[in-house]
C-alpha cells in the first residue's frame, strides 16, 4: 500500500513507491526505528532476504499470525542474526550453485539493534565479517534496549538515563562512552562500512544500494530516534535525527576500502545542547557534564576529520573477497 | 553385500553424511566430536560433497547457521559436544518450533565442572525436552546407518522436526571398527533430495519465526509435541524401508535373551555391547537376565518398552547423567514413569554408571545384576546409586 501522498509528484524516481515492510506493524508513533527499517527495505528491493535479530523490530513487525513482512524474512533469537544470516547466504550459495534454486543474487542482510548488534551480537557479526559472507549487515542503533525496557547498552551515550543506568542522587546515568563499532568492522577489512540515519533518507538509501552491490560483507550504522526511549516528543524525530548529525555527535560517513569519506557535510557544528535538550534521558545532566560530553565530540569529530583527510584506499586485490573460492 | 572396511566411527559418521548429498554444514570442534568436523571439511575440500563447510565462531552460531541455511531449504549437518551442546541450548527448542530438519550428530562427553572430556550422557540429557528426535547409536554400523537415515527422518513431510544422532565420545567415536557402508546409489534412492515445506525466497516471501503471545503460544507447543510423538509411526516406516534396502532391522527398543528373563537390565548407547557380554555370563551363573538397549529416546518408546520388561520381576535401568537433587538418573525417571499405570511392572533399581568416562567393565554389569537380584529377594528398595562411586 502507497501511504505518501502525492508521491508521483516528488519522489518517483529516488525512493521506491513499492512498500515492502508494511504499515499496521506495532511501532510506537513517531519509532525512527521503524523508519530505518522501511526505508532499508525501498533501498534493497525485493531480492533479499533478511535475518532479524529480537528487539523492538522483529516484535513490532510480525506477531503471529500476521506479519508486516513483504520480503522473506527469518527471525530466531537476540544474539545470532549475523550466524542465521551466514546460514541463509550459505545455503542459497549451495542451492543455487547446484541447480536448486533460480540462478540469480539475492542479498542477505542482517538486522539488529545495537543490543544485538554492539553486546550480545557482536561475536556473531564479527565472525560472520571475518568470513566473508556476502551479507549486509545494518544496526537500527537507538542507543539502548527498548524492547525490554530501555536498559542500558555499549551504544547509550555517556550521560544518558536508562532504566540500568538511571541518573539518581549520586550518578548522573550512562558512564562510558558509545563504543565505536563502524570502526571495528573497518578493522575486519569490510570493504563498505558507513553510518546512517533515516532523517537523511538519500543518503541512507544511496549507502543500502553501495552495500547491495559489494561482493562480500558490508556495514552500515543506521541511528534511530526513540521517543519512547528517550522521552523526546514523537513529533522531534526527524528533527533529533537532522540534530545529531549537526551537532556532529553522530557524523554520516561512509568507508570504502579503507578510504573514509564525509558523505553529509555539516559547515558549523551545533552545540550539543541543541539535540540533548528535548530529551528526557538528558534532563539531569549539568553544565560542567554537557561541556565535557561537548568536548569529546570534537575530538571525535576531529579524530574521524583526519582519518577523512589521512588515510588512502586499500588496494583492493587483497582486500577482495572470495579469491580462494 | 557391500565390503566392510576398519574405520574409526567418527570418521565413518562424517563419511556417512557425506553420502547425503547436504547443502551446509556449520561445525565448531570440540573433544571428541573434533574429528568429524575435520574429516567433513575433508570430504567437502575434496569435493566429494559439494556443499557449503561454515567454519563458525561458536557452536551457537554453528546452530543458528544451520538453521538459516535450513530455512533456505538446504539439507543442513552440524555436530558437537558438551560445552558446545549446551551453548547450542538456547537455539534447540527454536529449531524443532521453526519445524527445521536440522540433523546433528552429537559425540557425547560430560559436562563441566569439573572439566572433564570423556563420554557420559550429561550432554544431552539437558537438551531432552527441546522437541528433537534424538537416537543412540551403540556401534559404528548403528552410528552410519542412523546418520543416513536421520536426514530422511527429519525432512519427512509429516515429521518435520530436528533429530540427533548421540554417538558415545571416545569409547566409540574413536573406536576402529568393522564398518559396512551402504551403495552410494541406493542411498540415494532411499534419500531423495528434500522437498521443503516453505523457503526463505523472494520468489515466495514467508516470514519464520515470528513472534507468538498466549492466544497462540500453546497450540504451538501441543502441535511441537504432536509431530514429535507422531513421528515414531514415520521412524518405524523408514526403519522398515532400510531392512529392505540394506538388510538391517531397527527397532526403538532392542532386546537380547529377555523374553523370558526375570531381571532386567537396561542401557542407552555403546555400553550395550559390554552389558550383552555381562547377560551371557549371568547365564552362565543360571541367572535368567535379559538386556533391553534403547535406542529412541524422544520420541519416547513407551508400548515398546512396556512390552520389552512385562515379564520381569526386577529392572535395572543405567544412566550416564544424573538428575541432581532429583529422582537420580533421567533414564531410569522416564522408565518409571512409563511403568507407573502397568498393573504388573517390574521393581527397578537405577544405577548412575560411567560419570565422566569411568569405565565399565562385564564384572561390573554382572555385579549390578547380582546386586540387584539380591536386594529383590530381601525386599530391600533403592531409588538409586552411583554404582562403585567412593565417599
Ligand atoms: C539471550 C537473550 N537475552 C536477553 C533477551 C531479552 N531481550 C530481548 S530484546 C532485548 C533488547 C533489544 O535491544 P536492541 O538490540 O537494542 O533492540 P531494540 O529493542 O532497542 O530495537 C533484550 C535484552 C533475549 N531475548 N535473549
Ligand atoms: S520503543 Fe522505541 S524503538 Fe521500540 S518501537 Fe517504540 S519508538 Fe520504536
Ligand atoms: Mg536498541
Amino acid at each position: 500500500m502507497n501511504i505518501i501522498e502525492n508521491f508521483d509528484l516528488y519522489a518517483p524516481r529516488l525512493v521506491d513507491k513499492k512498500e515492502y515492510l508494511c504499515s499496521g506493524h506495532r511501532a510506537c508513533q513517531g519509532c525512527g526505528e521503524v523508519l530505518g527499517l522501511r526505508l532499508m527495505c525501498k533501498a534493497l528491493g525485493p531480492d533479499v532476504v533478511i535475518a532479524n535479530a529480537t528487539g523492538c523490530m522483529e516484535i513490532i513487525s510480525s506477531m503471529y499470525p500476521s506479519t508486516a513482512w513483504e520480503v522473506p524474512w527469518i527471525h530466531v533469537a537476540f544474539e545470532n542474526a549475523a550466524a542465521v544470516g551466514s546460514g541463509v547466504e550459505a545455503g542459497l550459495k549451495a542451492l543455487r550453485r547446484k541447480g536448486k534454486i533460480a540462478d540469480r543474487d539475492v542479498k542477505v542482510v542482517g538486522v539488529a539493534g545495537d543490543g544485538g548488534t554492539m553486546d550480545i551480537g557482536l561475536q556473531a557479526l564479527s565472525g560472520a565479517m571475518e568470513r566473508g559472507h556476502d551479507m549486509l549487515f545494518v544496526c537500527l542503533d537507538n542507543e539502548a534496549y527498548m524492547n525490554t525496557g530501555i536498559q542500558r547498552s555499549s551504544g547509550t551515550p555517556m550521560g544518558a538515563s536508562t532504566t540500568t543506568s538511571p541518573a539518581g542522587k549520586v550518578s548522573s546515568g550512562q558512564k562510558t562512552w558509545k563504543k565505536n563499532v563502524p570502526e571495528i568492522m573497518v578493522a575486519h577489512g569490510v570493504s563498505y562500512v558507513a553510518t546512517a540515519c533515516p532523517s537523511y533518507p538519500l543518503d541512507f538509501i544511496n549507502k543500502v544500494k553501495k552495500a547491495m552491490k559489494v561482493k562480500g560483507p558490508s556495514y552500515i550504522h543506521c541511528f534511530t530516534v526513540c521517543p519512547t526511549g528517550w522521552r523526546s516528543p514523537s513529533e522531534m524525530t526527524i528533527k533529533l535525527g537532522r540534530l545529531v548529525v549537526e551537532t556532529g555527535i553522530f557524523p554520516l560517513y561512509e568507508v570504502e576500502d579503507g578510504k573514509y569519506r564525509m558523505t553529509v557535510e555539516v559547515d558549523q557544528l551545533r552545540p550539543i545542547e541543541d539535540y540533548m535538550k528535548p530529551q528526557g534521558r538528558y534532563r539531569h545532566l549539568t553544565p560542567d557534564q554537557i561541556e565535557i560530553i561537548q568536548d569529546r565530540v570534537y575530538q571525535e569529530y576531529n579524530k574521524l576529520q583526519d582519518k577523512i583527510n589521512g588515510l588512502h584506499a586499500w588496494s583492493d586485490l587483497q582486500y577482495e573477497w572470495g579469491l580462494f573460492d | 553385500m557391500a565390503k566392510r572396511v576398519g574405520m574409526e566411527v567418527a570418521i565413518a559418521a562424517a563419511e556417512a553424511v557425506g553420502m547425503c548429498d547436504i547443502d551446509v554444514a556449520a561445525v565448531y570442534p570440540i573433544t571428541p566430536q573434533s574429528h568429524i568436523a575435520e574429516h567433513l571439511s575433508e570430504i567437502v575440500a575434496d569435493g566429494r560433497t559439494d556443499a557449503e563447510f561454515v567454519t563458525v565462531e561458536s557452536e551457537h552460531s554453528a546452530i543458528s547457521c544451520v538453521a538459516g541455511a535450513s530455512g533456505t531449504g538446504a539439507r543442513v549437518y552440524t555436530a558437537t559436544s558438551s560445552q558446545g551442546l549446551m551453548l547450542m541450548h538456547e537455539i534447540l527448542p527454536i529449531v524443532s518450533a521453526m519445524r527445521l530438519p536440522v540433523v546433528m550428530g552429537i559425540a557425547n562427553r560430560a559436562v563441566s565442572g569439573p572439566l572433564n572430556i570423556l563420554n557420559d550422557h550429561s550432554d544431552i540429557m539437558p537438551q531432552r525436552d527441546n522437541g528433537w528426535i534424538a537416537m543412540f547409536t551403540e556401534n559404528g554400523q548403528e552410528t552410519v546407518d542412523l546418520t543416513i537415515q536421520s536426514f530422511k527422518i527429519a525432512e519427512h513431510p509429516d515429521v518435520m522436526l530436528p533429530c540427533c544422532v548421540n554417538i558415545d565420545g571416545f569409547q566409540l567415536t574413536h573406536m576402529v571398527e568393522p564398518i559396512e557402508f551402504p551403495d552410494q546409489k541406493l542411498v540415494n534412492k532411499f534419500l531423495p533430495p528434500r522437498k521443503p515445506y516453505a523457503t526463505l525466497h523472494p520468489d515466495k516471501p514467508v516470514s519464520m519465526g515470528t513472534f507468538a503471545m498466549s492466544d497462540i503460544f500453546p497450540e504451538v507447543m501441543k502441535a511441537k509435541d504432536e509431530a514429535l510423538k507422531n513421528s515414531k509411526k514415520i521412524i518405524l516406516g523408514i526403519w522398515d524401508e532400510w531392512e529392505k534396502m540394506f538388510g538391517r532391522r531397527y527397532r526403538p527398543v532392542e532386546t537380547y535373551c529377555a523374553d523370558d528373563a526375570d531381571v532386567i537390565l537396561l542401557t542407552m548407547g555403546s555400553m550395550g555391547e559390554t552389558a550383552e557380554i555381562g547377560i551371557n555370563e549371568l547365564r552362565k551363573k543360571g541367572i535368567s537376565a535379559g538386556l533391553v538397549k534403547l535406542r529412541l529416546w524422544r520420541p519416547f518408546p513407551f508400548e515398546e518398552l512396556k512390552q520389552a520388561v512385562k515379564k520381569a520381576k526386577i529392572l535395572v535401568v543405567t544412566d550416564r547423567a544424573v538428575s541432581f537433587g532429583g529422582p537420580g538418573g533421567p533414564v531410569a525417571s522416564e522408565v518409571r514413569a512409563a511403568l507407573y499405570g502397568e498393573k504388573e511392572r517390574p521393581l527397578i533399581y537405577n544405577q548412575i554408571i560411567g560419570l565422566g568416562g569411568r569405565d565399565m567393565a562385564v564384572s561390573d554389569f554382572v555385579a549390578m545384576v547380582e546386586d540387584a537380584v539380591k536386594s529383590g529377594e530381601k525386599g530391600i528398595i533403592k531409588d538409586y546409586e552411583f554404582y562403585g562411586v567412593r565417599g
